[in-house]
């Protein structure tokens, strides 16, 4: 299973857009499985944060309706090039994964 | 296959009390910073209340940018923008799904009122901002049209 992350963040007048993709199955819990007919257990992400240079700016907070292979973005002011953005997350069963970028 | 790998590891670190309960601890400390109720709550008041959030008056300086028509229910994108001054943070609830509350996101420090993501929706549905900002919250709603639900098998 490969956990990745795509991240990019470009500066614009001092704003900051940070954009990723987020590879995860975002399981609800409520899909059965065809062949079997049992319930494919939840397996989704529960929390997302992003970092501005170390410092927290954003974190989220996610159910299973959020979709699959997750996109989210967000925006942060103060930003100038070269800084550094991080994205983590961590779901339900304990997985995580992290990714750097640097501002352009 | 990974959970084999997983429990060979916790047998192999059985012995080592402080290795077993510094591995089984992190997880849980993830999940007590989780709202729980909020995300199992089955109605928008329900969840709203999990978050903090008793009343929320509407507002035209919401703006939400989703289809009107979306033929996917699994990927809805929505887009939150706000030009609310010091808001601490945006819930995206889908009024018709199960449970009605897709994500809070939680802004500090610098951070600009703006979320963007993709969410999965049961059913035609108005999709709801709830914004919160100085103590105060603030909402708006957009009715999206699905054609195909997301939330089945």
């Amino acid at each position: 299973m490969a956990k990745k992350i795509r991240l990019r963040a470009s500066a614009k007048g001092g704003v900051a857009t940070v954009k990723a993709l987020i590879t995860h199955p975002m399981e609800t819990g409520n899909r059965k499985d065809k062949k079997t007919g049992k319930k494919i257990p939840a397996h989704f992400i529960q929390t997302v944060s992003g970092k501005h240079n170390g410092k927290e700016v954003m974190l989220a907070e996610w159910g299973p309706a959020v979709s699959k292979n997750p996109y989210v973005s967000f925006q942060f002011a103060g930003a100038s090039k070269g800084d550094t953005v991080e994205l983590s997350w961590s779901d339900n069963k304990g997985g995580s994964a992290s990714a750097t970028t640097k501002v352009r | 296959m990974q959970r084999r790998t997983f429990m060979k590891g916790t047998l192999a670190a059985g012995g080592v009390a402080v290795a077993v309960s510094a591995g089984l601890l992190s997880p849980r400390a993830v999940l007590a910073a989780w709202p729980k109720s909020a995300f199992e709550a089955k109605s928008v008041s329900d969840a709203l209340s999990g978050l903090g959030v008793g009343t929320s008056s509407a507002s035209g300086d919401i703006k939400i940018k989703a289809p009107d028509i979306a033929e996917n229910g699994a990927v809805v994108p929505v887009q939150v923008k706000t030009s609310i001054a010091g808001v601490t943070s945006i819930a995206i609830l889908t009024e018709k799904n199960a449970n009605p509350l897709a994500a809070n996101f939680n802004l500090k420090g610098s951070a600009k009122g703006f979320v963007a993501t993709r969410i999965k929706m049961s059913k035609t549905s108005p999709v709801i901002a709830v914004v919160k900002a100085g103590g105060k919250a603030y909402s708006a709603r957009k009715e999206v049209k699905v054609t195909i639900g997301g939330c089945g098998g």
